[in-house]
């Protein structure tokens, strides 16, 4: 319990840093919110008006301060453009966000850690080149690329899936294997590199001594000690995950926070895309507190005393 | 004692070859094996390091890896089957059920993740079915006379000792009631009292379940006190065998002879101060009435950190607690002691390589608050030589650059000077000149170690500590190499400290010996009064757990006890 007690002190001085950097990145950007709202053919007195409403006439000092004490309220603010509060607007779209990420992270690890042990144990073959040269191919093709493929090859010409929107099931096929199968590719690689070194264990050598079969070996013996390193490794990837999503649910039409944050980038609409980044380092630090917390569970060695 | 002519035979193994996959093709690893092992008998298989013993029992276990090793040739016979033979179902019902197996690493030989309850009951389901699965763990472990045997069950292999993991090996093979058990050095990785627990156990445990038991091991004193009969492996060749007593007193093949040689035998430099060549040569100069090249006071290591208002501190541990010894130059300072006991960190912390505390005096200098600018020409008179020859030289390196990078360090000669010097020091530990431009791969370990020596002595030290620097090393080389020692002590006049945890080398090795236990020095005295006049109860017990490499002197002395 101390840990989780210091790792939620540790988030919240994450979450701050994170609401530092970003504010201060966006009050630096040449965009100036105030005359996107007003438009082009707005007079000077009109932007100056919109500036002062939205307190953007303040030093920026005491802008952050007003950020901060609000969004320790709870509020994250209105959006400029569309003049609702934040929360409700990510609110509205986070559960589709994260049934998309957790499609993903399912392809991902079901994927990588199938593929990675085959690999494994294949070592040398030629399963293990192919897959090798596969997770090579995913890891370093663009996700939109892949996307595109995807949709015109089972969307278009076969039509098993959806092309685009939010629903059933048949909908997150699609976005939820082009948003695993780059990692896939990754957690392949990772895993059957663990896998090798757990095999050439002692204690595995001991399981077939023991007269299992090759299969318990390989899923009792090998596999719980090849993820451990695997698990810390899904907690740091929600965070390169947030900017495939972003990506995905532009071509897929997907309406999650993504596709909120695409839109306020284009029209500078500051509060939005501080509140979504907020989110998203949010999920990143419960996504690494989550890694810690399941740890212990598959290692003993670690578990608090 | 079973005599082999009548009792029935278990295993048997005929011709068996088995050849390794290299990038130049395939290599013999094992040439014609052959040997039964009779009911209830015990057989050792004894070789050094390469001799195909341990490739010989993974063959029987149908362990070998089979992208690098092959059996070409030859049948393993278990009850009239020849397991090379037989299915991969047919097998791992033999394996576990009626051949056992206990390596050599108990510390990574269990699964991490796995409790040991579940390890144990694994076993016993594979070979028994499910009932009473637990029960059988737990009378296992009792069996193998493990503490808290219940308390056990439920812990997992970290909490458990080295000694404590190799019982709960031993349990999970005999679980199933194999009619053979193999052991692969059950005892190398441990210390000597729990080596000598561990062999009584396997003792007592062979006359209750019957089983009959093939030991592997390089150490000649295991095979006195545990064989029935012997096998003398050598480079894949099984070259002699024969009962115990027979392979012992009258050894045939000039290899056993060797190795029996070069075995240390405790005791067997009683009644003189100095150690003695293993090869006969002059007496030593008497080095008293000199001071002390080496003087340690009061001497404490503590790891962790003390708890301060803000933070709660870890628990310190005491890893050196207040040891102070003196060595006289050209004399050899024996620190003997168990793993854990503080010996390996007392030679770091008086080379100043780790903090500490207490006085270090080099050469009359006291090291304590030097900074590493002041260090250096301290380091010139102290060097170290570590324990994994392997490990300790940079395989990048030329060994020419790295016996030269000390004196390139101390600012010591002219590059030519420095060249003459690495070809002289070569030859001084028996390697010729030319070895300069090869690499450290090409060497074998105790090649290797001779490099490190070399390197040590580059800088012509007057001190040079020795940190288990034989360990890793087979007998005859090992014997090889401490010869060099001393010969180098004679003729440079060094000082060694010298630690071990095999008291038979230290007995070779040293004019005076410390006795380490949890930190503290527990006795102290010249070899003599130590090896023969022990005054502590723990000293006593470190000598009695040697295995003594005579299985009649062995059997003498089980019987008096």
């Amino acid at each position: 319990m101390l840990l989780v007690a210091r790792r939620l002190v540790q988030a919240l001085l994450i979450l701050l840093g994170v609401a530092a950097i970003t504010f201060v990145l966006l009050y630096a950007l040449p965009a100036d919110p105030a005359r996107m709202i007003a438009g082009r053919s707005a007079t000077a007195q009109t932007v100056a008006n919109i500036r002062h409403e939205l307190g953007l006439d303040q030093p920026l000092l005491m802008q952050f301060w007003h950020y901060l004490s609000n969004l320790l309220s709870g509020n994250l603010g209105r959006s400029y453009a569309q003049k609702t509060d934040v929360w409700t607007l990510i609110a509205a779209r986070l559960p589709a966000t994260l049934t998309l990420m957790a499609a993903g992270i399912f392809v991902e690890v079901l994927l990588g850690l199938t593929l990675g042990t085959i690999a494994a144990i294949r070592r040398g073959g030629f399963v293990d080149r192919l897959v090798m040269m596969a997770s090579f191919v995913g890891t370093s093709a663009p996700q939109f690329l892949v996307a595109l493929l995807l949709l015109y090859l089972l969307a278009v010409t076969l039509g098993w899936f959806p092309m685009s929107g939010f629903g059933g099931f048949s909908h997150v096929v699609l976005p939820g294997v082009t948003l695993g199968l780059c990692g896939a590719g990754w957690y392949a690689r990772m895993v059957r590199s663990a896998m090798i070194d757990v095999l050439n264990q002692d204690y595995v050598r001991t399981a077939r001594a023991k007269g299992l079969s090759s299969r318990r070996v390989i899923l009792r013996h090998a596999l719980p000690n090849a993820i451990l390193p695997i698990i810390a490794m899904i907690g740091i990837d929600i965070g390169q995950f947030m900017g495939g999503v972003v990506v995905v649910e532009a071509v897929y039409g997907w309406p999650g926070i993504g596709q909120l944050a695409w839109q306020a980038i284009q029209q500078v609409d500051i509060p939005i895309i501080m509140g979504v980044t907020l989110t998203s380092a949010l999920a990143i630090v419960i996504g690494n507190l989550l890694a810690d917390l399941i740890a212990p569970i598959v290692d003993p060695r670690i578990r608090t005393r | 004692m079973t005599s082999p002519e009548t009792a029935a035979t278990v295993l048997s193994v005929r011709d068996l070859s088995v050849d390794a996959r290299t990038p130049e093709g395939l290599k013999p690893v094992l040439r014609d094996i052959g040997f039964d092992l009779a009911s209830g008998e015990t057989l050792c298989i004894a070789g050094e390091s390469g001799s195909g013993k341990s490739v010989t029992s993974l063959a029987i276990m149908g362990l070998l890896p089979k992208a690098s090793l092959r059996v070409t040739s030859g049948e393993i016979l278990l009850g009239g089957r020849d397991l090379l033979k037989i299915s991969n179902r047919a097998m791992r019902q033999v394996r576990g059920g009626e051949i056992a197996m206990v390596f050599q690493e108990p510390m990574t030989s269990l699964n991490p993740v796995i409790s040991i309850g579940a390890q144990l009951t694994e076993a016993i389901r594979a070979h028994q079915g499910s009932e009473n699965a637990e029960a059988v763990a737990l009378r296992m472990l009792e069996a193998v006379q493990i503490t808290e045997p219940a308390r056990r069950l439920q812990q997992y292999p970290h909490e458990l000792s080295g000694g404590m993991r190799q019982r709960v090996m031993i349990a999970m093979a005999l679980s199933c009631q194999p009619k053979v058990l193999i052991a692969d050095e059950p005892t190398t990785a441990l210390d000597v009292t729990v080596q000598a627990q561990i062999l009584t156990l396997m003792r007592e445990l062979k006359t209750e379940f019957g089983t009959s038991i093939v030991l592997i091991t390089h150490d000649m004193g295991v095979v006195a006190e545990m064989a029935d009969r012997v096998l003398i492996m050598q480079g894949g060749r099984l070259i002699e065998q024969g009962s115990a007593v027979a392979i012992f007193n009258r050894p045939e093949q000039p290899y056993t002879r060797q190795l029996l040689a070069a075995v240390p035998r405790l005791g067997a430099h009683a009644g003189t101060d100095g150690p003695p060549r293993i090869t006969p040569q002059p007496a030593q100069p008497p080095a008293e009435d000199r001071t002390p090249i080496m003087n340690v006071q009061d001497l404490r290591v503590t790891y962790g950190s003390p708890a301060s208002r803000f933070l709660k501190g870890k628990p310190q541990v005491h890893a050196v607690d207040g040891v102070s010894f003196d060595i006289l130059p050209g004399q050899t300072l024996g620190l003997v002691g168990e793993s854990g006991s503080g010996k390996s960190t007392t030679g770091k912390a008086v080379l100043g390589l780790i903090p500490s505390s207490g006085d270090v005096l080099i050469d009359g200098r006291n090291i304590a608050g030097l900074s590493q600018r002041e260090m250096r020409p301290v380091r010139r008179s102290a060097q170290m030589i570590f324990q994994d020859p392997y490990a300790s030289l940079d395989s990048r390196m030329a060994v020419g650059a790295a016996i030269a990078e000390p004196m390139v360090i101390h600012g010591i000669g002219s590059k030519s000077e420095r060249q003459d010097r690495v070809a002289d020091l070569l030859r001084r530990v028996g390697l010729t000149p030319d070895a300069a431009t090869r690499y450290p791969h090409e060497f074998s370990g105790g090649q290797r170690q001779r490099i490190c020596i070399a390197r040590a002595l580059a800088v012509e030290p007057k001190i040079i500590v020795a940190d288990e620097s034989v360990a890793a090393l087979d007998v005859s080389v090992r014997a090889r190499v401490l010869d060099l020692m001393l010969e180098l002590q004679e003729t440079m006049g060094l000082a060694y400290l010298f630690i071990s945890h095999d008291m038979a080398v230290i007995e070779r090795m040293s004019h005076h010996v410390a006795v380490m236990r949890g930190g503290k020095i527990v006795e102290t005295g010249t070899r003599r009064e130590i090896f023969e006049a022990p005054s502590q109860e723990y000293t006593r017990a470190l000598m009695a757990a040697v295995p003594i490499p005579d299985p009649e002197l062995y059997q003498k002395r089980a019987g008096a006890n």
